[in-house]
């Protein structure tokens, strides 16, 4: 049966890796034509070095980049995380895909809708 | 002529409060043909007379951050120093054929495209280098794009300063409102860096941003 792949990752697969080899997880995954959707999704800081490492792998004829849409993050606004941390934020929701499989179609503050295509 | 010199000294006095010391590095960011380069020309050009790059409808222009430091404003006998980096776009995806559609051959195209990657990489490692950001969205695209949403977020993480400009409002089919509607926890001011229109109430917020 052909078809795309699509991996939904939970948050605490994710979790249990470094911040190294999260992102190299993603880039492995993306880069072999899977569409990924992490439940809890990447810092900001996570997203900018992905961006970052995704530039460096970019060969033309052969991989052209990602397509990567989250939800804005919020502040973590419990207790717990005023109290202990400074500037938590809540990430939401992540899809990242190959440049070439998978398009935004539109997106907003609480809704993404993506096209994934296998030309 | 009295308005514009009382202007550039409350805007310098704001800088010179909110940063308190020289050479705050303020990085301007935002997706390829935003505006970046045409706005950071005019930055420059108002306070030393010079202008940092060229600017082209070719997306992926500037490939290089182009730092311009030292841009001295000169306010009741003192001056503070600002250094400007006008980064070059941010995207998460880079494909030599866009550059093919714009005319170029297949070798240029792709040199382009690997200098545009080698430009989004500097892009993201000054991000964490600055004292500031000033964002500059397309006024008439869509402003949900996750290169602004990256930005946002990174300035949030890191508790700095960020406005917002919604360029191109010379154009039609601007709308800034989706802007500020989009984002409305951080200010924004909606500008035609290319024709100059609204720049005063730009300069006017960063210093209240900043300030």
């Amino acid at each position: 049966m052909q078809g795309i792949q699509m991996d939904l990752v939970s948050e605490d697969r994710l979790a249990k890796m470094p911040p190294v080899e999260k992102i190299r997880f993603i880039i492995d995954e993306v880069k072999s034509g899977k569409i990924l959707v992490l439940e809890k999704g990447l810092t900001p800081e996570e997203e900018a070095t992905l961006i970052e490492m995704t530039m460096t792998q970019i060969q033309p004829d052969d991989f052209a980049g990602i397509e990567m849409e989250s939800y804005p993050s919020q502040p973590d606004g419990s207790l717990i995380g005023k109290l202990f941390k400074k500037n938590v934020v809540r990430t939401r929701l992540t899809v990242i895909g190959p440049a070439n499989k998978l398009k935004t179609l539109k997106k907003d503050r609480d809704m993404i809708s993506a096209l994934v295509s296998n030309k | 002529m009295g308005v514009i010199r009382s202007f550039k000294k409350n805007f310098s006095n704001f800088f010179k409060k909110l940063f308190n010391k020289k050479n705050a590095r303020i990085g301007i960011y935002g997706p390829p043909n935003a505006g970046k380069t045409t706005l950071a020309n005019r930055i420059v050009r108002d306070w030393t007379g010079d202008a940092m790059g060229s600017v082209s409808h070719i997306a992926h222009e500037t490939r290089r951050a182009r730092r311009r430091e030292g841009v001295t404003i000169q306010s009741n006998g003192g001056s503070i120093s600002l250094d400007i980096i006008d980064t070059p776009g941010l995207a998460t995806k880079i494909d030599f054929h866009e550059f093919m559609e714009q005319g170029m051959n297949e070798a240029e195209s792709k040199r382009r495209a690997k200098e545009a990657t080698e430009g989004v990489i500097e892009a993201v490692k000054w991000l964490e280098n600055l004292d500031g950001v000033i964002l500059v969205m397309d006024a008439t695209e869509d402003p949900y794009t996750q290169v602004n949403v990256t930005v946002i977020g990174n300035m949030e993480a890191r508790s700095l300063p960020l406005l917002i400009v919604a360029n191109k409002v010379d154009l039609p089919e601007s709308s800034p409102s989706t802007i500020r509607e989009a984002f409305p926890q951080h200010p924004m001011v909606a500008i035609s860096a290319l024709e100059g229109k609204n720049i005063e109430t730009f300069y006017d917020e960063i210093a209240k941003r900043f300030g």
